[in-house]
């Protein structure tokens, strides 16, 4: 398609109302928050194993310290005592270390499953339980791509277990416990763009060192958790099958359904209704004449 | 007048009761000991949590009472809203017989299987947030199928009311649920579609965890399109039950009119199962499964939708044509073991299928399972053996069937509108 004067005018002008107006129009709907999520970077390269992270985990909640260690061939989970751990894997450049812990996605299944509103993505990036809000009825752990959240099965009050990012420390300005624990500097806390800036600076600053791909910027929508490694993640029993597709979208279809059935439905039924109904009427008048 | 019609009621009652004498009867001594070990099974489920009792674990958080009680429960009552619909609003009149103990058995079940719900809810004293207000999780499935749970309740209850002013012989009371009766039916049946096909969409976010065989996008259709015929069969079995258990004080057009009803049912089943067929083999052609039909999770799949979709299809093509009672209901109870299969293949066997580990659940929680359907049909019993389920309502009801007044009240305000202009 060739340009002319006409068409390069028209396309100018266009441009120029949109640049003028464009903003004003747009801004009217979905106020960009000046908040930013905040997030925590992980980099498996530096992770000694430590454990230190753990430990602080626990004495920041009052859990049991983990008494097993990260082992190659052994699985280690969170649960309802424990909320987060290290793994270790035999990979292709050597043992390696990965973390588990909530990932605190952007946005997370966890929250559009609980119909109470106590699995909660805050302003501020964590995704926190509330007590007083949930029910137990555990919608969260069918959701949860990660199956990140813990339930305390032997208790007759039972509390659902999972990372919170320290959301009290952090909202009086402190960092989260792990963070703060970690002697290597493998974990480190900031805000979520941040981090992603720094993870990529180290891969370009260390290209054979690196997996080229940051854990997170993408998975299930992009998560509050990034994690880097020296191998490939799947070597690391991480999950890449996910997605990128925030997780839930896979609801929306279904629940955007929902009014339009519960008024469409009504009134075709209502209209089959008069309709039969008349027509019986019809034949049963003219049975009679 | 009024006073004779309920000193008649309660003849009717110890009439019912007095002759059956036999309290001892195999059944209810069955559910009286499964009721009493549930009660102590509950009791050590509330003292010492969940734990305890049912055999969920981080890995797989649900049990049988939401599995079995609350999902696949549910899509057995979808009976009422199908009859609902073939009677009130495609005015068929011939299922007319069935309507109040299709009714019935969903008002109950409905009550009983949200109660399987609150014994499964870890904080089961939480359970008003969702519905008062302060903690609103509108972008929850699950708040969806709550809050119609909760609703078709009251359709249902609306549904059947006019039986119980029929027993206690409310005149006033009556007419007035009785015209409220088509709005009801068509917000009950509204509803259901969307909380039968809501309990599968619970399971959309777990997309990895399920097995590729058993999810798609399309669950929440095949879940709606298969609690139609779910809830069809259920009836089929429970009026072949129903016609033995109350012969005695079943009226005459209940059983004169059971088989040609049951031969239609069969037919709707067959056309639904056709559809539902169709709609699972294009999803499994979309999804290109057929590559897992090699393995042990494919033969499993296979004997589901062969075994207990297609053959029971069959068999009710088979069964109608040939005007085979037996047949049919044999089908019937094919369709019942293949939803349960299918919901609990979504539910707990082909969930985190990767692990290759089976969540069996324990002794303790079947009981309880039981325990509450035994409930469900010792109360069904009470209330059919008092109120004209199954008996022609009383002579003050006048032409005896709603359906007429309802048609009369469209009819006249048309008459209303004709003058005023």
């Amino acid at each position: 398609m060739g340009i002319n004067r006409r068409n390069f005018l028209k396309t100018l002008g266009a441009t120029g109302a949109t640049l003028t107006f464009g903003k004003s129009f747009g801004s009217t709907k979905g106020k960009k928050s000046d908040k930013e999520f905040y997030g925590i970077l992980y980099d498996s390269v530096l992770c000694t194993a430590c454990q230190n992270c753990e430990y602080a985990c626990s004495d920041q909640y009052e859990l049991p310290y983990s008494t097993d260690f990260p082992e190659v061939g052994l699985v280690r989970k969170t649960d309802e005592k424990r909320r987060v751990v290290l793994n270790s894997y035999e990979t292709s450049k050597g043992e390696q270390y990965i973390r588990n812990s909530c990932n605190h996605c952007n946005s997370p299944a966890c929250a559009s499953a609980c119909l109470t509103k106590a699995m909660y993505k805050t302003e501020e990036g964590p995704v926190i339980w509330r007590e007083d809000k949930c029910m137990g009825c555990r919608s969260c752990m069918i959701a949860c791509p990660f199956d990140v959240p813990k339930f305390e099965y032997d208790s007759p009050n039972p509390k659902i277990q999972k990372c919170r990012m320290c959301y009290e420390v952090m909202k009086d300005g402190g960092i989260p416990a792990c963070v703060d624990a970690c002697p290597q500097e493998a974990i480190i806390f900031g805000k979520r763009r941040d981090l992603l800036e720094i993870a990529k600076a180290r891969i370009y600053a260390k290209p054979d060192m690196y997996y080229h791909e940051v854990y997170g910027e993408h998975e299930v929508g992009g998560t509050g958790l990034l994690y880097l490694s020296s191998v490939p993640f799947e070597e690391l029993g991480m999950k890449t099958d996910l997605g990128t597709t925030a997780y839930p979208e896979y609801n929306k279809t279904f629940l955007y359904s929902v009014p339009a059935v519960l008024v469409l439905w009504p009134a075709f039924m209502l209209g089959l209704n008069n309709s039969v109904m008349e027509r019986k009427n019809k034949i049963a008048k003219d049975k009679m004449n | 007048m009024k006073s004779e019609q309920q000193t008649g009621v309660f003849k009717f009652i110890l009439h019912e009761l007095k002759p059956k004498g036999k309290i001892f009867t195999p059944f209810n001594v069955i559910s009286a000991l499964t009721i009493s070990a549930a009660a102590i099974i509950l009791f050590i489920r509330f003292t010492k949590g969940l734990g305890s009792v049912i055999h969920a674990s981080q890995d797989a958080p649900w049990g049988l009472w939401i599995n079995f009680n609350v999902i696949t429960g549910v899509a057995f009552a979808g009976g009422a809203f199908v009859v609902t619909f073939m009677v009130y609003i495609l005015g068929m009149e011939k299922y007319r017989p069935i309507v109040r103990a299709t009714v019935l058995y969903a008002l109950l079940s409905y009550i009983f299987y949200a109660g399987a719900l609150l014994l499964d809810l870890g904080r089961p004293w939480k359970v008003i947030n969702p519905i008062i207000g302060n903690s609103f999780g509108i972008s929850a499935v699950l708040f969806l199928v709550a809050w119609h749970f909760i609703l078709y309740m009251g359709s249902l209850f609306i549904e059947f009311f006019p039986t119980v002013t029929e027993w206690i012989g409310l005149k006033k009371q009556r007419k007035f649920f009785v015209s409220l009766t088509l709005g009801v039916v068509i917000f009950g049946i509204a509803l259901s579609t969307l909380h039968q096909s809501g309990l599968g969409a619970l399971f959309l976010m777990a997309k990895t965890k399920i097995h590729p065989l058993w999810y798609s996008e399309f669950i929440p259709i095949l879940f709606f399109i298969s609690s139609i015929f779910a809830g069809l069969s259920l009836v089929i079995i429970l009026e072949s039950i129903n016609q033995r258990v109350f012969k005695r004080i079943m009226s005459y057009v209940f059983k004169s009119s059971h088989k040609n009803i049951m031969l239609s049912l069969a037919k709707t089943c067959a056309v639904t199962l056709f559809v539902y067929f169709s709609m699972t083999v294009l999803v499994f052609i979309h999804g290109k499964n057929y590559v897992y039909l090699g393995s042990p999770w494919g033969y499993w799949y296979l004997l589901e939708v062969i075994g207990f979709v297609v053959i029971p299809c069959a068999l009710f093509i088979y069964g109608y044509r040939n005007l085979n009672l037996l047949v049919v209901r044999l089908a019937a109870v094919m369709v019942i073991v293949g939803i349960i299969l299918n919901r609990l293949n979504i539910s707990t066997f082909a969930y985190h299928w990767q692990e290759n580990m089976i969540h069996f659940p324990t002794w303790m929680e079947v009981v309880v399972s039981l325990a509450v359907i035994f409930v469900q049909i010792l109360v069904f019993r009470w209330i059919v053996r008092r109120m004209p389920v199954y008996t022609e309502s009383p002579e003050w009801v006048g032409s005896n069937v709603e359906f007429k007044s309802l048609t009369k009240n469209i009819k006249k305000k048309r008459q209303w509108k004709v003058l005023a202009k």
